[in-house]
């Protein structure tokens, strides 16, 4: 039996009660919605973009701790990042979901999202850990359409 | 195993005892004697499906292993052996819904697909733009797409009845909405899903025959829980889910009125359905054939005819008390713990709670239960409209089986406090 301690870090749950950037950007450059039909969850992500860096992001929707956490903690992670250096973020934090969890992980290039490591061993839940990034390489594609995880 | 062909090892229980003995039903039960993560199974996910006796499993087995061959065919003895198994799962499943004939017992492979055959053959054949198609705002979407489907294509329209905040119909509505030569069917839920609720179905069939409508039932959540007599209750269509039934997936059953089926168009084309084929002209076959194109999920069905016989062997009223009791005692063991809310508290109800903890998200809890070995569902459970009427996105649902135990009911408690200690709520 893993730990719950491992999925439900202090990190995560205090994100999930605290929300940070949580709200709408009335003009966003861009904006997109996540859903994941699984579970009903849903997410909205807004974007102010200058030059190719993300100035502001904030998100609103309905989640579970893991969703609504890495939502919050996504947000502060891009903001002031370039587009690039976004995904390349979302990248590594997709590894880190998705590798053996005998694997070293790069927690100096994570920070925060390092948190996440304990999802790994809960295959169900890797979904609602990404949604929020799924959403927001979405919204950076400028996409109006709705995206699901499915 | 040497039995006679088509011959099923029954286990055999007293129907008549006071008090019922869990213990001794749950060792036909292989699964449950599984460990999940380190802890006994606690299998709590039984409206999603139910786990199979050993009774089932023989029975699918011994087809395989000693009368495989296809149905309806050929005149060696192992496609005879087949035919009877096959033909003899419909009579059970005739016998304990209250069937008047066998024929009036479609095979289907799902109770979704029910909906959509009778959506498809009886809706096409019969709804005009204008006419109305009545359901309740707590279907399962099986029970809502099809509808809205066959409406888009007819010109039909579809009508929503409302409940009340426990999650009870608001039959006066329900009849407000019924208009004679408008509604045209009514299909509803016997059992709702997501909140247990047991729907009147009596005044439901009584008020929607009285509107010159015929009126579906889904019976998916109540066949295996309660007594139903299809006759009795007058119903022109019922539906019926072999997994939910402890038998296995891929089976379903839809129960229809001999002369509505007759006059049905066929569902789906091929063989099996038909009595002659030329290029210039198809004869189909008779009811129940016609529905039943193609070889059909034979070691499904012959499952599902072992699942009514062990069923019976325990008694459906025995079943129904114990759950009764089971639900009693969990309502009052979540009701104890602090900010747990229960969503669906109508005052009939099949042994199902839904409910939420605090603020704390179901996904949550569901991961933490899981971690103790509890298995629950977490989600909308397909049935987002009801979710919606009660302002959530998601509950936790825990529904219970025969043989669940009051012990396992209080692991769930622990289990539900155990996610509160860990959320800080």
């Amino acid at each position: 039996m893993t730990d719950l301690q491992d999925l439900y870090q202090e990190l995560i749950l205090d994100h999930n009660k605290r929300p940070r950037n949580f709200g709408t950007i009335d003009h966003p450059d861009c904006r997109a919605q996540g859903f994941n039909p699984l579970c009903g969850d849903r997410v909205d992500i807004f974007l102010m973009l200058e030059g190719g860096v993300i100035r502001d992001v904030r998100f609103e929707g309905k989640g579970c701790a893991i969703s609504t956490a890495s939502a919050s903690i996504m947000t502060d992670a891009v903001k002031g990042k370039t587009i690039e250096q976004a995904r390349a973020l979302f990248e590594q934090f997709h590894d880190l979901l998705t590798v053996s969890s005998d694997d070293p992980i790069d927690a100096e290039a994570l920070g925060k999202l390092a948190a996440f490591s304990g999802v790994r061993q809960y295959p169900a839940r890797v979904k609602c850990a990404t949604l929020a990034w799924h959403t927001l390489n979405a919204a950076l594609k400028n996409h109006d359409q709705p995206i699901s995880t499915e | 195993m040497n039995s006679a062909p088509g011959a099923i090892t029954m286990p055999h229980h007293s129907s008549n005892a006071g008090a019922f003995d869990a213990e001794r039903v749950r060792g036909d039960f292989p699964i449950l004697r599984e460990k999940v993560n380190g802890r006994p199974l606690v299998y709590l996910d039984n409206a999603a499906t139910s786990q199979k006796p050993r009774a089932v499993l023989d029975a699918m087995q011994h087809y395989y292993a000693a009368d495989n061959a296809n149905i309806h065919r050929g005149v060696h003895t192992l496609s005879v052996r087949a035919t009877d198994a096959y033909e003899g799962a419909r009579v059970k499943v005739q016998q304990f819904l209250g069937a008047q004939r066998p024929e009036e017992i479609v095979f289907v492979r799902s109770a979704t697909e029910a909906v959509n055959l009778v959506a498809n053959t009886w809706g096409r054949a019969n709804l005009k733009p204008g006419d109305e198609v009545l359901i309740t705002v707590m279907e399962h979407h099986s029970n809502i797409v099809p509808w809205q489907m066959i409406c888009e294509q007819t010109g039909a329209v579809l009508r929503v009845a409302p409940i009340n905040d426990d999650g009870e119909l608001l039959l006066d509505e329900f009849e407000t909405l019924l208009k004679p030569g408008k509604t045209r069917i009514v299909s509803a839920a016997h059992v709702s899903n997501a909140l247990g609720t047991i729907n009147p179905v009596r005044e439901m069939v009584r008020l929607a025959h009285q509107g010159g409508a015929i009126i579906m039932l889904d019976g998916a959540q109540a066949a295996p829980h309660m007594a139903v007599d299809v006759r009795a209750l007058g119903c022109d269509f019922y539906i019926v889910s072999g997994h939910k039934m402890y038998g296995p997936t891929g089976i379903g059953a839809l129960y229809g009125r001999y002369d509505l089926l007759n006059a049905m168009p066929p569902y789906q084309g091929g063989g099996d359905m038909i009595l002659s084929v030329t290029f210039e002209k198809t004869t189909y076959n008779c009811v129940p054939y016609k529905f039943e194109a193609g070889t059909p999920n034979i070691a499904g069905t012959i499952g599902l005819g072992a699942a009514v016989d062990y069923l019976r062997s325990i008694g459906i009223s025995t079943i129904a008390a114990w759950e009764h009791e089971l639900l009693d005692y969990g309502t009052r063991a979540l009701r104890d713990i602090p900010g747990v809310r229960l969503i669906g508290t109508a005052k009939d109800k099949a042994a199902v709670l839904s409910f939420l903890v605090g603020d704390i998200h179901p996904h949550d809890v569901g991961t933490i239960l899981d971690q103790q070995g509890i298995a629950i569902r977490t989600g909308h459970h397909c049935a987002q409209p009801v979710m919606d009427r009660f302002g959530v996105a998601a509950t936790a649902r825990a529904s219970f089986a025969f043989y669940n135990t009051k012990q396992e009911i209080d692991a769930l408690a622990a289990g539900i406090r155990k996610a509160i200690e860990v959320f800080g709520t």
